[in-house]
């Protein structure tokens, strides 16, 4: 089952977009509503794995939108094959994966459009949309069989 | 490193090419661009200093006046010094984007050489592209002939470019009296004019690849008002800086701008506001009056549309007694907007000369000295019977029966 803080550091998806507790005056706001995407410097930085980059709160990385899905992807292990249909197709970058190995969904960024299930090409799926409410362990356990071929 | 451009002391050159030599010299890095009459020289001769050596920039050709703002905003923000010159549809066309450039505050130049807006379609010059830009977020400066075309250009970089102000700047010139007609312009030497406008300074460039940014961001109802209140504060903050750059332009070319331009105003007891070329047509009608019929006649112009000069439009008109507001873009039902500026800075002084609205000139409709004379000799009846005498809005040049509208509401 997936770890749920999988390849997270501290900030990511730490604030919920539009529930921002910290509304400043027009005299603090950035000029040109330019918002900088990581603190300090940052050469380099496309080198580095995510959780070891300085992503700044104006980042969207910070940003959770996970209250915007209704179903989300789960993912079975079992059954993948490495082949990263997902990880290529998936329009928010929330497949994550390391050295070609699938490890799970970034939920924090995840808005359940269900593309990574529609380009899993395993039989049965390695990627299926449950409710929103149902634990991953309960969603697992409910991983249908492999789909015979039909009798000619 | 760019090829040496010959110049003259003095050239004769037309409103356009001024404006592209004043490319030249601030060696604009891109031009994007999608040709309009009249301000196409503007760019097609940038396009020609490129191709021959005499900038080290980029011209971009595009597929509409659209684009051409996209293209200078994507340019601006990756860190260039850039410019583009449009007119009427394509400034209209252009639009949208007028306001994403102030809003990321990109001190981008636009050279709007000012037409008519369709329909019907019509090529020469009035006002309705200039006010259209009005509330975009934009500085706009208004040349009133060839030289201005040209200097106003080179303080344009140098407004914009400044670190506190960072916002992007309209030059506008009357299409075709100003941009077609050739006249004497006394250009700086190269060296000068690029000293004056300086190396371009970056601030938050997306090249900058050890400081990644995101421009374009959204804002709902929780931040878009403190970011359009810090737009608008940086605007009218620029006003000491404009006045700053026009005072070092005068070192160096020995010509002195002003937010507002005062003429024969002294001991003035009616005048004319206007914009563009007619302010020279009214300040001969003024001269020639007071020599003629000795009324004493003065012209104000705008040189400053935007940030609009609230205060120094209400110090130089106070001590008059009855004003004409020239307006040279259709009204679509209500006061020119112009006239109403005006009167609402003259409604704060004690003594509240008389106001009255003109609309003039549309589509490229001459205005003539005898008619500029005909609007004193009004103001000057106005004045002495105390109140306005007239229709409060009237027409100037129209055919056909009188226009006029609203009178003075009285006890």
């Amino acid at each position: 089952m997936q770890d749920l803080n999988l390849l997270a550091n501290d900030n990511r998806g730490q604030t919920d977009l539009g529930n921002s507790s910290s509304l400043v005056g027009w005299d603090e706001v950035t000029q040109g509503t330019i918002l900088q995407s990581f603190e300090g410097d940052a050469t380099g930085i496309a080198q580095k794995k995510a959780e070891e980059r300085s992503y700044s709160n104006f980042n969207s990385y910070t940003a959770t939108v996970a209250s915007w899905r209704v179903k989300k992807p789960v993912f079975n292990i079992d059954v993948c094959i490495d082949c990263q249909n997902c990880w290529v197709w998936c329009p928010d970058s929330s497949i994550l994966s390391r050295d070609k190995q699938m490890l799970g969904i970034d939920y924090d960024h995840c808005k359940g459009c269900e593309v990574c299930v529609e380009v899993c090409p395993t039989n049965p799926k390695s990627l299926l949309m449950f409710s929103e409410y149902t634990p991953l362990d309960e969603a697992l356990s409910q991983w249908p069989e492999k789909k015979k071929k039909e009798e000619k | 490193m760019a090829e040496k451009y010959d110049l003259q002391e003095r050239e004769v050159w037309d409103g356009n090419f001024a404006a592209s030599q004043a490319l030249r010299q601030a060696q604009v890095d891109v031009v994007a661009a999608y040709p309009i009459t009249p301000s196409t020289p503007i760019v097609e001769n940038y396009g020609s200093y490129v191709a021959n050596g005499y900038i080290d920039g980029e011209f971009v050709m595009v597929e509409s006046e659209h684009a051409a703002m996209s293209g200078c905003v994507g340019a601006s923000a990756a860190g260039g010094r850039v410019s583009t010159a449009t007119s009427s549809q394509g400034f209209a066309l252009m639009t949208e984007v007028l306001y994403q450039a102030s809003g990321m505050r990109l001190p981008i130049v636009l050279n709007v050489v000012n037409r008519a807006l369709a329909s019907p379609l019509n090529v020469r010059g009035d006002h309705a592209d200039m006010y259209l830009g009005r509330d975009s977020g934009w500085i706009q400066l208004d040349a009133f002939n060839a030289q201005e075309a040209y200097d106003l250009a080179l303080c344009a970089f140098r407004i914009g470019e400044h670190h506190d102000v960072r916002l992007p700047v309209m030059v506008h010139q009357d299409g075709f009296i100003t941009s077609h007609t050739a006249q004497n312009v006394y250009p700086l030497p190269d060296e000068v004019a690029y000293n004056f406008v300086g190396d371009f300074k970056p601030v938050d460039d997306m090249l900058d690849f050890s400081r990644p940014v995101t421009y374009g961001a959204q804002t709902e109802e929780d931040w878009h008002f403190e970011h359009k209140a810090r737009q608008h504060k940086a605007l009218m903050d620029s006003r000491p800086i404009i006045d700053g750059v026009f005072a070092d332009f005068e070192k160096v070319s020995g010509r002195k701008y002003n937010r507002v331009e005062s003429y024969d105003m002294e001991d003035a007891e009616v005048a004319i506001v206007a914009l563009g070329t007619t302010v020279e047509t009214a300040r001969v009608a003024a001269k020639e009056l007071r020599a003629e019929e000795g009324i004493k006649a003065g012209v104000v112009a705008i040189r400053c549309f935007r940030p609009f000069p609230f205060d120094m439009v209400r110090d130089s008109l106070e001590n008059v007694k009855s004003v004409a507001v020239l307006d040279r873009s259709s009204p679509g039902g209500a006061m020119g907007a112009f006239f109403n500026e005006v009167s609402a800075a003259l409604y704060t002084t004690p003594n509240r000369p008389l106001v009255t609205n003109f609309i003039y000139g549309l589509g490229g409709r001459d205005f003539s000295i005898s008619e500029a004379k005909r609007i004193f000799k009004e103001q000057k009846a106005h004045a002495d019977a105390g109140h306005i005498t007239t229709d409060i809005q009237q027409f100037s040049g129209l055919r056909g029966p009188h226009l006029g509208f609203f009178q003075t509401k009285r006890g």
